[in-house]
């Protein structure tokens, strides 16, 4: 079971699955007794049978468009993104389409390579559900998620730049 | 010049203490070296050859002299006594000792500076002509926009890991450029449109490195309010398509020629569409705020002081070259705009020891309202002189080692640290421009060959900028050895090119007959009006080819 960490900080668990992508000639392996998140691609594919389904997310890899779900982001509970590697910076830009652009209102996690000094950026960024790589301390996400008090730039929460601010 | 306000000052010192917990965390294990990497780099630090390196931010710059003063200090207490002025208009200790280097930060911040994002994959400093709101033909004062550009890209919560780094370089004059903008991931030129208004020309893709571009124009007329949503889109396109699986194949240049410049630019503006009335729009009222900073300083009404001058021209003639060579034109009546040359030969070009930078701190206060320009030729500008004191200038700095009346010659030559100090090189590259110095020490003739840009890089990430130079030198490494590649014709400024390889590299010692060569081939061929480019552009590689290979 996941430790999820929420944007102030405090940990809870929950026991959303990551389902891999199936090999080629496989099909998805849900589990019957867990929420599960499944490719984008493949949760549009059979969008007939798992829209609505509260116990059904996706999720995204840093490659892929999170365009394919415009119009649709809100019937989903959950959308994870994944950063394969800490240092793929493409996970920020999806996060903030997700919000920003399509509207997308319920929980956005990220999960891979999600460090502790990246937490901020992907806060800011509009994800508020974090699934911290298992050999960080945990413990430590509450001053990583806040060593800024605020930014220069608008972002997902933040939607004045600090320069409009400053006018006013 | 910008003065931090209460967020300025809260968010940097939030940045010193997040660095300081990083540090510790890396020491004490918590974080693995390919994790504390990005996080370091992003604070301008490096682990090169001998030591760590700090390269330490100088905004489009601009330093005051306090800030050099505090320089000074930190290269005493923490370094060498010594620091170096980098390509791009930034500062780099050679010896800091890693576990000391939150306190640099610490005592950096207290003068309003830092280390962010001068290294890593991320948007570097933005850099602008050291001649800014100085010089009397630039559509407007680049630097606002320069400072826009900064607060804007610190700490960009989307853009922090980009798949290669990013600059960014501003250019206002119409007749020059001074700052390379065209070699630049995003050069903006300054323009005004049919009616008036003001904005930029967007150049995306230039750059040096292993695939050297001149960057391919993708909007002619950018308005000054969409400045910072049309960066987003770009950034934003480059972040989710450029490459990340080579290294090699990462920088925005690689992605623009992939797309085309126009299919670039039609994802950009698409892209754009969704984001241009956001808040991130700019404001006149904004724009006008930052401008408030770059004011004029307190100018004396005063007329030019040509007599005297003329008068001690004729009298000293030392005083006329230096004149003529390191003084250029200003807006103003009565004042000037002078180089300080760091390019006294025996000296790696760009290095400063910290009594150097205490006087020219102390002729910043005394003849420049307390201020200096970091050029990316690795000079000095006292941008507000007095006319009628710049004989008293040019005496006090010869004994100092910043009169060298050499500005724009062959022999004030751009050169990386190279294999002396820096990780990365192939070769050395401070030994081959002080062997060239040598041997152009004759400073009649460097005037009488005029303006030539020898750019030096110890290896072909090109901090030296040798596609650039008129003449350029790259290092190579040759089965353990150095060898020197010289490249021809290249030019940064608004004619700007990438230089043509002459042929097999040469070894150290052979570099200044090379040069001579070369040079013998300029004289011989050019005709009275020509520069060495103009030639060089006439008659082609061939004739040098044939001299130097004979």
């Amino acid at each position: 079971m996941p430790n999820v960490i929420s944007p102030d900080g405090s940990i809870r668990q929950d026991n959303w699955v990551v389902v891999p992508r199936p090999a080629e000639g496989e099909s998805l392996d849900i589990p019957a007794d867990q929420p599960a998140l499944i490719p984008a691609d493949l949760w549009l594919a059979g969008y007939e049978h798992f829209t609505g389904r509260q116990e059904i997310g996706v999720w995204f890899d840093s490659h892929d468009e999170p365009e394919i779900l415009d119009g649709r982001v809100n019937e989903l509970p959950v959308i994870a993104v994944n950063f394969p590697k800490f240092s793929d910076g493409r996970g920020y830009s999806i996060g903030r389409l997700l919000r920003e652009r399509f509207g997308y209102k319920n929980e956005l996690r990220a999960i891979g390579d999600v460090l502790l000094d990246q937490l901020q950026f992907m806060k800011r960024c509009g994800f508020d559900a974090y699934v911290l790589r298992a050999d960080k301390d945990i413990n430590k996400a509450a001053r990583c998620l806040n060593f800024f008090s605020q930014g220069y730039q608008a972002a997902t929460d933040t939607e004045i730049p600090l320069f409009r601010r400053r006018a006013s | 010049m910008y003065v931090y306000d209460e967020h300025d000052r809260q968010m940097a010192a939030e940045r010193v203490a997040q660095f300081r917990d990083q540090t510790e965390r890396a020491l004490a294990g918590e974080l693995a070296e390919d994790e504390f990497l990005p996080l370091r780099l992003q604070n301008g630090l490096y682990v090169q050859r001998l030591a760590p390196m700090l390269r330490i931010c100088v905004p489009y710059g601009m330093m005051r002299s306090d800030q050099l003063r505090r320089l000074a200090r930190i290269t005493r207490d923490y370094d060498k006594g010594y620091a170096h002025f980098t390509t791009r208009q930034n500062v780099q200790l050679n010896w800091p000792a890693l576990e000391d280097v939150p306190d640099i930060l610490a005592e950096l911040a207290e003068v309003e500076m830092h280390a962010n994002q001068t290294s890593g994959n991320c948007i570097r400093n933005t850099t602008t002509d050291q001649f800014s709101g100085v010089q009397s033909d630039e559509i407007a004062d680049p630097r606002p926009y320069c400072e826009i550009i900064r607060q804007w890209s610190t700490f960009h919560p989307e853009f922090a890991f980009l798949p290669r780094k990013f600059k960014v370089a501003v250019n206002a004059s119409e007749q020059t450029d001074r700052v390379a903008i065209q070699v630049h991931d995003i050069g903006l030129q300054m323009v005004r449109n049919e009616a008036g208004d003001l904005g930029f020309r967007v150049h995306v893709g230039g750059g040096l490195g292993r695939t050297p571009m001149v960057g391919p124009v993708i909007r002619d007329f950018l308005p000054e309010l969409d400045l910072l949503t049309y960066l987003e889109a770009v950034l934003r396109v480059y972040n989710r398509y450029g490459r990340r699986d080579n290294k090699f194949k990462a920088r925005i240049k690689i992605l623009v020629k992939a797309l085309t410049p126009e299919g670039f630019a039609e994802k950009v503006e698409a892209e754009w569409q969704h984001i241009k009335e956001s808040p991130t729009r700019l404001t006149p009222e904004a724009i006008q705020r930052i401008q408030a900073y770059f004011t004029e300083p307190d100018y004396a009404a005063i007329d030019n002081a040509t007599d005297l001058l003329a008068s001690q021209r004729f009298e000293n003639r030392g005083f006329d070259q230096w004149l003529t060579h390191n003084v250029d034109t200003h807006k103003k009546a009565g004042y000037a705009i002078v180089s300080l040359t760091m390019k006294k030969t025996g000296t790696p070009p760009g290095d400063v020891s910290d009594k150097q930078l205490e006087q020219i701190a102390d002729l910043a206060d005394e003849f420049s309202f307390g201020e200096i320009r970091v050029t990316h030729q690795q000079n000095v500008v006292l941008a507000d002189v007095r006319q009628d004191r710049l004989f008293e200038l040019w005496q006090a700095i010869t004994p100092m080692g910043f009169g060298t009346a050499n500005l724009n010659t062959l022999t004030d030559v751009i050169c990386c640290p190279g294999g002396d100090y820096c990780a990365l090189a192939n070769a050395k590259s401070i030994p081959v421009a002080e062997a060239i110095q040598r041997q152009f020490d004759d400073l009649d003739y460097l005037y009488d060959l005029g303006n030539i840009d020898l750019n030096i890089s110890g290896c072909m990430n090109a901090c030296g900028h040798h596609h650039v130079g008129n003449i350029g030198v790259l290092g190579v490494d040759k089965k353990g050895q150095e060898f020197y590649q010289i490249s021809l014709g290249g030019s940064s400024h608004h004619d700007a090119s990438i230089g043509k390889i002459l042929g097999p590299s040469f070894a150290r010692d052979e570099m200044p007959k090379v040069i001579s060569k070369i040079i013998d081939v300029y004289v011989d061929k050019r005709t009275e009006e020509e520069t060495f480019l103009d030639t060089y552009r006439r008659v082609g590689i061939d004739p040098f080819k044939e001299r130097v290979y004979a």
